[in-house]
């Protein structure tokens, strides 16, 4: 059974699926979407939408209701996701499970409501104060906005970590068949949630602690977090990479016209394939250093829309090797154009 | 009651075993704060009315972010000036569950006015304690937006000056203003009598919140000697001569006697429900309704784009053919140009069919363009493949001198669609879309009018009359004599 959707409301749907209890948020193009369908099917179901009275409180909701034990979930686009950055600090100080997705907009500033993928840094990087990190999952089709809602829930629950969608303005309003998988069953309980009862007499959800040490020890703990994290949740698509002259990198929409044109330069004789990061923290540096076992590799194009933010990633994970690396790249809400790149393909 | 003031409530813990360093017995409090009098009141309180297991404490940014040093209930902990907004998720996620919101002055009236506005306006089933002492005090004694005026501090070294700071912010008196608080008053704790009714006030506060009541806040003027550079033992006159003048004692809203328990809304639908609303009809194969067989096949990828003005349906008509497509088992993929050019200015839309996966949905080279007005026309027709195909809406396009050379030297077909006026002659504008699609199925063999009648039924299930009016305009649009209109 298929269903034609929006990745805006994809997200939401996999979300419901994932047994999401409440949704948090605040209206903003492209994101809106997202927070119109949770508006129509949140309270059908009984489970709590709450339109905030601004990012900055819709994070923080999200905040009370992850301590609270419920899955929950909010949505935005760049200029939200940065007023949202000070809660999200403290959510992952206090190593809270939750859902936030960035359907990322044009910038910097009001910037434009078009497509851009600039709030990499933001996302990958932390964003907020301290010490921090949150998995960052990149999407590229409607279905994976449906199922990484689902994925994205599960390993929120399992590393106690705010997880981010990060798609493009493209992935978010686009429309591709999807199919609905069934509803989670089994959530587990969390035994730290603040339920109100009994059980959570002793619970407490805090990120101050005036003494040094204690506040080094939390630090050292979530670092032993990402770096176990950084081990195991690497996510990359690899496409007729392995006998690849040249590869591009990209992710989201942009990875998308990448594969089309593998395929098509691969029809005219030129060996080309594809890396698509999926996770864009952890960075899948396994991928790069798989390539660079590649006999046949000479140059890597890295696609991106925004200023250079993926490519110094790449960058950095093949560093000390003798491959040529190239960017291309728009800004300002343009896609990049096929003939660009078909041109840096051709001519390397 | 005497041997319940001698005892420690229940609500706090016997040796705060949270807090660092040795000292496990006492608090951070100073001498002659407040806050361990209103503390003490609240804790008496949740022990009383036997809500001690139930409750979540949400500590602000102040000096009482180490509340939860001394409550033994469930804690969290707040952003400056967020509590409230943790405290409604907190209490929506456990509707039975009550909760506390905690917040001082600079917390609540300066950072978190937002936060606590908008709390109280959607009457949220919690209570908020207000402590109010004029003055910043974790921070070190800063100007507080309830600071009086001609108060020095920190950050007023001179007196607070209205000319530049503006007049201290009564919050009581604002919130009051709202419809949705059932309790907001003010009280004290700076001498006995005041806390008794201090005490009385979160009592009936917290059994408001026990009763599913609604919002309640409770400001509680309170003493902070050392930011205001006082003896202990002269906070009471400060207060007395400072404070009370300025920020009234009284209960400036009492609807607890109007105010009916908000109930927990009932799921109205499964989420099985929502996703068998969401499916498209499933056909086993291509030619499976008994229409008619004489279908094409689609043999490979075929790019569209359609434009027009936003009104004239031309993202709607490009999602239709994309569940046409799906529904004869083909991919497709649309993406929507989006923002302000839906609120009457130009769209468009990139459609994708395909027999194989899309690999790229972005259209950048069109096979067939779907233009319902002049501009579309222009701006879209050289990006038109050799050989591709035009559907224009004729009714309003009349002019095609600019693209004509582009469509010959590239052996581009055009057709001409009467759509506007066949959807005019309907009485309903709206259906320029459908028309245009009759006569695209027609030219564009590869679906049937039966399965654009059933995806029509399904979408419109609750709007028959829209179902017939798009019926009738889809065959408008078909029977329109193809050849008359090729170019």
């Amino acid at each position: 059974m298929k269903s034609f959707l929006k990745g805006n409301e994809a997200v939401v749907m996999g979300s419901l699926l994932a047994g999401c209890q409440s949704y948090y948020g605040y209206p903003i193009t492209p994101a809106s979407e997202i927070t119109h369908a949770a508006a129509n099917y949140f309270p059908q179901l009984s489970r709590t939408f709450l339109q905030a009275e601004s990012e900055v409180a819709a994070i923080n909701m999200v905040y009370g209701a992850a301590a609270a034990g419920e899955r929950t979930m909010t949505a935005s686009s760049g200029p939200g996701i940065s007023l949202m950055c000070e809660g999200l600090s403290y959510i992952a100080a206090c190593e809270l499970p939750c859902l936030i997705v960035d359907i990322m907009r044009a910038g910097p500033g009001l910037g434009n409501i078009g497509p851009e993928q600039s709030d990499y840094y933001q996302l990958t990087k932390g964003g907020g104060h301290g010490n921090y990190n949150t998995l960052v999952l990149a999407p590229n089709s409607v279905q994976e906005m449906l199922d990484f809602a689902i994925i994205g829930f599960e390993l929120a629950d399992n590393y106690r970590i705010p997880v981010i969608i990060a798609a493009d303005g493209v992935i978010g309003q686009m429309m591709e068949p999807v199919t609905l998988p069934d509803p989670v069953k089994n959530i587990p309980e969390k035994e730290w949630a603040l339920t109100g009862d009994k059980r959570a007499e002793y619970n407490l959800h805090t990120s101050i602690f005036l003494d040094h040490d204690q506040l080094e020890e939390v630090n050292l703990r979530l670092d032993r977090k990402h770096r176990q994290i950084m081990a195991n949740e690497q996510l990359f698509e690899s496409y007729r990479a392995d006998d690849a002259e040249i590869i591009l990198v990209g992710y989201g929409i942009v990875s998308r016209q990448l594969k089309a044109l593998v395929n098509q330069v691969r029809k005219q004789g030129i060996k080309a394939g594809l890396i698509r990061p999926i996770t864009l923290w952890p960075f899948p540096s396994k991928a790069f250093e798989e390539i660079r076992n590649y006999k046949a590799l000479r140059k890597v194009i890295v696609a991106e829309m925004s200023n250079g933010q993926l490519f110094w990633d790449v960058k950095a994970a093949l560093d000390n090797s003798s491959l040529e690396i190239s960017l291309i790249n728009r800004m300002g809400g343009n896609l990049i154009e096929d003939q660009d790149l078909l041109k840096e393909i051709t001519n390397s | 009651m005497g041997n319940k003031i001698l005892k420690k409530s229940e609500a706090f813990y016997d040796v705060f075993f949270r807090k660092p360093g040795d000292e496990k017995k006492s608090t951070t409090y100073c001498a002659g704060c407040g806050h361990g009098i209103i503390h003490k009141l609240i804790a008496e309180a949740i022990t009383d009315l036997g809500m001690t297991e139930k409750t979540t404490f949400v500590s602000p940014v102040g000096c009482s972010v180490f509340a939860y040093y001394y409550f033994k209930t469930g804690n969290v902990e707040a952003a400056h000036g967020r509590a409230p907004a943790v405290a409604t998720a907190v209490k929506r996620s456990h509707p039975d569950s009550y909760v506390i919101c905690y917040q001082g002055d600079g917390d609540l009236a300066a950072i978190g006015t937002a936060e606590i506005l908008h709390a109280a306006n959607r009457g949220e089933n919690i209570t908020v304690i207000f402590v109010n002492n004029a003055i910043y005090g974790m921070t070190g004694g800063q100007m507080a937006p309830t600071s009086l005026l001609n108060q020095k501090t920190a950050t007023s070294p001179f007196g607070r000056d209205e000319a530049e700071e503006g007049y201290p912010l009564r919050m009581s008196e604002i919130i009051a203003t709202l419809d949705a608080p059932v309790l907001v008053a003010r009280t004290s704790v700076h001498d006995i009598k005041n806390i008794m009714q201090t005490r009385k006030l979160i009592r009936k506060a917290l059994n408001a919140q026990k009763d599913k009541k609604g919002f309640s806040f409770i400001e509680i003027l309170s003493q902070c000697p050392t930011n205001w550079k006082v003896k202990p033992e002269d906070a009471q006159e400060w207060m007395e001569k400072n404070m009370l003048p300025y920020y009234k004692r009284e209960v400036f809203k009492d609807i607890l006697d109007q105010a009916a328990p908000v109930p927990h809304p009932k799921p109205r639908k499964e989420i099985a429900e929502i996703v068998e609303l969401l499916a498209l009809p499933e056909f086993k194969t291509r030619k499976d309704n008994g229409g008619e067989t004489t279908l094409k096949t689609i043999r490979r990828e075929t790019k569209f784009k359609i434009a027009g003005f936003g009104g004239q349906g031309v993202l709607s008509l490009g999602a239709f053919l994309c569940e046409l497509a799906i529904v004869n088992h083909y991919h497709s993929t649309w993406i929507p140009s989006y923002g302000p050019e839906m609120r009457g200015g130009t769209a468009n839309c990139s459609v994708i069919l395909s027999p194989e996966e899309i690999a790229s949905p972005v259209v950048q080279e069109i096979d067939i363009l779907v233009a319902f007005n002049h501009p579309s026309l222009v701006k879209f027709h050289s990006n038109v493949k050799e050989e591709g195909l035009i559907f224009y809406n004729n009714s309003i396009i009349n002019d095609l001198s600019e693209i004509m050379p582009y469509v010959r030297r590239k052996k581009i077909q055009l057709i001409g669609v009467d759509a506007s006026n066949a959807a005019d002659s309907l009485g309903d504008p709206r259906m320029v879309n459908v028309a245009m699609l009759g006569h695209m199925i027609k030219v564009y063999p590869y679906f049937q009018l039966q399965q654009a009648d059933l995806l029509l039924e399904k979408k419109f299930s609750t709007k028959p009359r829209l179902v017939e009016l798009n019926k009738q305009a889809l065959r408008r649009g078909f029977e329109q004599d193809e050849m008359e209109n090729i170019v």
